[in-house]
């Protein structure tokens, strides 16, 4: 599996000459390296932007403005679901749970969280993206990276960023914090 | 670039260093290993009745044996479990939540429930999310009639469904010439999958993409290439994987079922012919644990269409300018009767082809040994092995000796092409049972690990001298068994190979007396061979007499220098397969399709096929009564009494 994080960080997505590499260096078969690569959502069959901006839209952040966003940034950047700009900057995908929801609604651009987020924000976030200067993740490193760039983290090359900044917040927090105290 | 980065990035795994000798190299294929059993005896309660069973067993499986029937799609007693299709849920006492049967171990005094509301709901529940994305095109899917789907829908779903939303369509497959695919019907059960890996040893399907998007793909348009993948149809639940020849001919209410006996290969698959009328539409297997298990290979499957094409349905003698003549039956016998005794007995040869049964081989044999010609052989092509002794031509530790054996050579001999079901055999004791292969011959493409340890006879002496680095492991096995091809005896050096065989066999455990164990096995290709060989059909005299008649019993692999230019050649068959091309005098035969008749198998199991489909003309009699009026004795006149004396003749 980091092999095929490792085939995004060159190619930018899933190709098929990577699945052929990785079927050869792992004797194994092309279509089960298919497989998993297909399985998960983290890696892309298409090419993605270089920024790929993931919209949360399950129950919670759904309610507290994800669909909002999400049909806003839908607008905003002109394309659809899983769509790419015309200039390659940004790609948009709708989320089921970013595993944030004690931040909802919930952005991420290349795996980062962008934690309580409003269409404004969001905007900001893909516009700055576009030309080249996204701001800065709300929580984790201090600058945000390239989807390519992300990926070879993920392939367990280590950039240095991975671990900075605060990891586990407050809101992350309360419910252990209220549960310890007794309440209900 | 990318390859060499990934170089630097992967640590070679599998290469795993084997004990041994470096010259030895060994062939590597990725294997399935069941999980061990254990021995343990316990109570569990079925629906309240106790029932003793081992602690291996699953839920299903205890269910099976207190005979309470589980609807299921996924699992399948020969593969692996996958627990993916959820329709075996039942409810177990002390669970809040139905549990998957299939996938669930028993343990002591569970008490499992079928028949409750909560198991009626689950079931009822499962099957409307399996129909959720299913179509509704019964009418026109070619499964219907013997659908999993539609039986267990019918007892155990709903009649209505709740699911408004449009259905999802995924794209059909092109994954080879026999397998016609509706992909939108699958219900990814991975019964596909997991048979292709698991039996056939070929890793070309998988499961691609989740959820919504799971589809059964090969990786960008390849194809399934394994001697065995006819099997798959069998095997789909649905009409996902059809038959592709088969496709849209014919409906199951509509066909008649044959058990028969496959010839195609030497195995003597047990097979199920369904016609409709008097047209064979399709083949199936039968399950039958000693020889086939539940599998047949795709020529088995198939090849019975050519039984349509080039039928040989009327008698014909060629004329001086090299066309042909028709004849009545009478006329054409009378012409045979008229050449066969015009000549010397031993100026008679007679060659039996490869799809003959026991009695026409018994008939044939009286026939021409009335006629004081006692030159027939069945041996085309092959060394003059004698028949002296059944274990000079069988394969000694039968087709089950496969699954007791620890070590398996594999001489001359590639049983992927020779038989494919018997292959698959191997590749399952080699995953269940940790059944070491070496291979002496050319390195041919197994679906298994196998070692390689030569390529000529002087291996065979090496080892049977005990000088060869794999001598050692070779002492060290209790129950060897040496798998030798009669295609390898074909050779000019046929005989040499057989005697280091022999020598092989007896300088190691090959022949072990005190476990009665014989491990020299001859993987005969030819259906008819054992039969004919029990008959004792052996050329007697020596073949220097120029042969002034042929008779060709359906033989068409025969060396061409062995047919006299001027000789009068009589072929008896059913189709117009090269020996017809020689042939002076045609009289047309029946096929085992045809046929009421005995054949040997190739580890000495006789079998009956029965007839399935009428020969293609009123004119075409069974070869045995044609031989019959031609050697003028009675007791060929009954086919019961012409049985009787075969399997008298039978050892
Ligand atoms: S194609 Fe048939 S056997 Fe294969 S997963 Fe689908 S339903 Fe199962
Ligand atoms: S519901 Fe949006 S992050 Fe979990
Ligand atoms: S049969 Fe048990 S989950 Fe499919």
């Amino acid at each position: 599996m980091p092999l095929l994080h490792f085939v995004q960080s060159i190619d930018g997505y899933v190709t098929n000459e990577g699945i052929e590499v990785i079927a050869q260096k792992l004797e194994l078969a092309t279509a089960e390296v298919t497989a998993v690569s297909t399985f998960y959502t983290q890696y892309k069959s298409k090419p993605v932007g270089e920024y790929h901006v993931g919209i949360c839209t399950n129950t919670l952040c759904a309610v507290m403005g994800g669909d909002a966003i999400f049909e806003s940034i839908k607008e905003h950047l002109d394309i659809e679901n899983d769509g790419v700009t015309a200039d390659g900057k940004v790609s948009v995908e709708h989320i089921e749970c970013n595993a944030a929801c004690d931040y909802a609604p919930v952005v991420m651009a290349n795996w980062e969280f962008y934690d309580n987020q409003t269409v404004e924000s969001a905007k900001a976030l893909v516009d700055g993206a576009r030309a080249g200067n996204p701001p800065a993740p709300t929580r984790g490193p201090s600058r945000l990276v390239t989807y390519k760039e992300a990926s070879a983290v993920l392939a367990g090359l280590d950039d240095g960023l991975a671990r900075e900044g605060v990891q586990v917040g407050e809101p992350t927090l309360l419910g252990l914090k209220l549960s310890k105290e007794g309440k209900q | 670039m990318m390859i060499k980065l990934l170089s630097q990035h992967v640590k070679r795994r599998g290469a795993a260093a084997t004990a041994l000798p470096s010259q030895l190299v060994m062939v590597q294929k990725r294997m399935f290993h069941p999980s061990q059993q254990m021995s343990q005896q316990f109570n569990v309660y079925i629906d309240g009745k106790p029932i003793k069973v081992d602690a291996s067993y699953t839920i299903y499986q205890a269910c099976t044996e207190a005979g309470v029937e589980i609807p299921r799609f996924c699992y399948h007693e020969r593969l692996s479990v996958a627990g993916n299709c959820r329709m075996c849920l039942v409810e177990v006492e002390g669970s809040p939540k139905p549990i998957a049967s299939c996938a669930t171990n028993v343990r002591p005094d569970l008490k499992v429930i079928t028949k409750s509301e909560k198991t009626r709901i689950a079931r009822g529940g499962v099957m409307e999310f399996l129909l959720a994305n299913h179509p509704l095109d019964c009418p026109i899917c070619d499964q219907g009639g013997e659908c999993d789907l539609q039986d267990i829908s019918v007892v155990y779903g709903y009649t209505e469904g709740r699911m408004m939303e449009y259905k999802r369509a995924v794209e059909d497959k092109n994954i080879g010439p026999l397998i016609k695919t509706s992909m939108t019907r699958c219900i990814h059960c991975t019964r596909c999958v997991r048979f292709t890996e698991q039996i056939a040893g070929e890793f070309t399907l998988g499961q691609v993409g989740r959820g919504k998007t799971n589809e059964i793909s090969t990786y960008i348009e390849n194809m399934v290439t394994n001697e065995l993948s006819g099997n798959v149809v069998d095997l789909c639940p649905v009409g996902a994987l059809n038959n592709l020849p088969y496709s849209f001919t014919a409906r199951p209410w509509e066909l008649k079922s044959n058990y028969t006996v496959d010839v195609m290969d030497s195995l003597g698959s047990n097979i199920d012919v369904h016609t409709r009328g008097s047209d064979t539409m399709r083949i199936l297997p039968r399950i039958n644990d000693e020889v086939n298990e539940e599998w047949i290979s795709d020529k088995s499957r198939h090849a019975f269409d050519g039984l349509r094409k080039q039928r040989l349905h009327i008698p014909l003698l060629r004329q001086p300018d090299g066309s042909f003549k028709e004849l009545t039956l009478q006329e054409a016998l009378s012409t045979a009767a008229e050449k066969l005794s015009s000549v010397k007995g031993d100026e008679i040869q007679g060659i039996i082809g490869q799809f003959n049964d026991v009695e026409s081989i018994l008939a044939f044999k009286d026939l021409l040994n009335r006629l004081n010609c006692e030159n027939i052989d069945v041996r085309t092509n092959a060394p003059k092995y004698s028949a002296d002794f059944r274990s000079q031509y069988l394969m000694n530790s039968r087709i089950t000796g496969i699954d007791e054996t620890d070590l398996l050579i594999l001489v001359g001999c590639n049983p992927r092409n020779e038989s494919p079901v018997l292959n698959a055999r191997i590749r399952k004791a080699v995953g269940v049972n940790g059944l070491k292969v070496a291979v002496l011959g050319s390195a041919p493409n197994l679906p298994y690990n196998y070692t390689h340890l030569g390529n000529t006879p002087q291996t065979l002496k090496d080892l049977a001298d005990g000088t060869h680095p794999f001598s050692a492991e070779l002492a060290k096995a209790e129950l060897p068994m040496i798998l030798l091809s009669g295609t390898a005896l074909e050779r000019t050096d046929g005989q040499a190979i057989l005697n280091l065989v022999y020598k092989l066999g007896e300088t190691t455990n090959v022949i072990n007396k005190k476990e009665k164990w014989n491990g020299i096995n001859i993987l005969h290709s030819e259906a008819s061979r054992v039969g004919a060989l029990d008959l004792g059909i052996v050329p007697k005299q020596s073949t220097k007499t120029k042969a002034k008649v042929v008779y060709l019993l359906g033989a068409d692999n025969f060396r061409h220098e062995e047919i006299p230019e001027d000789a009068f050649v009589i072929y008896q068959g059913h189709t117009g397969d090269e020996g017809a091309y020689y042939a002076d005098l045609i009289i047309p035969g029946a096929s085992y399709l045809e046929k009421q008749a005995l054949f040997v198998n190739t580890d000495g199991r006789p079998q009956q096929t029965r007839s399935a489909q009428a020969p293609p003309s009123p004119t075409t009699a069974w070869m045995r009564c044609a031989l019959a009026s031609l050697s003028w004795h009675p007791i060929w006149q009954s086919l019961t009494s012409l049985r009787a004396v075969a399997l008298r003749n039978l050892r």
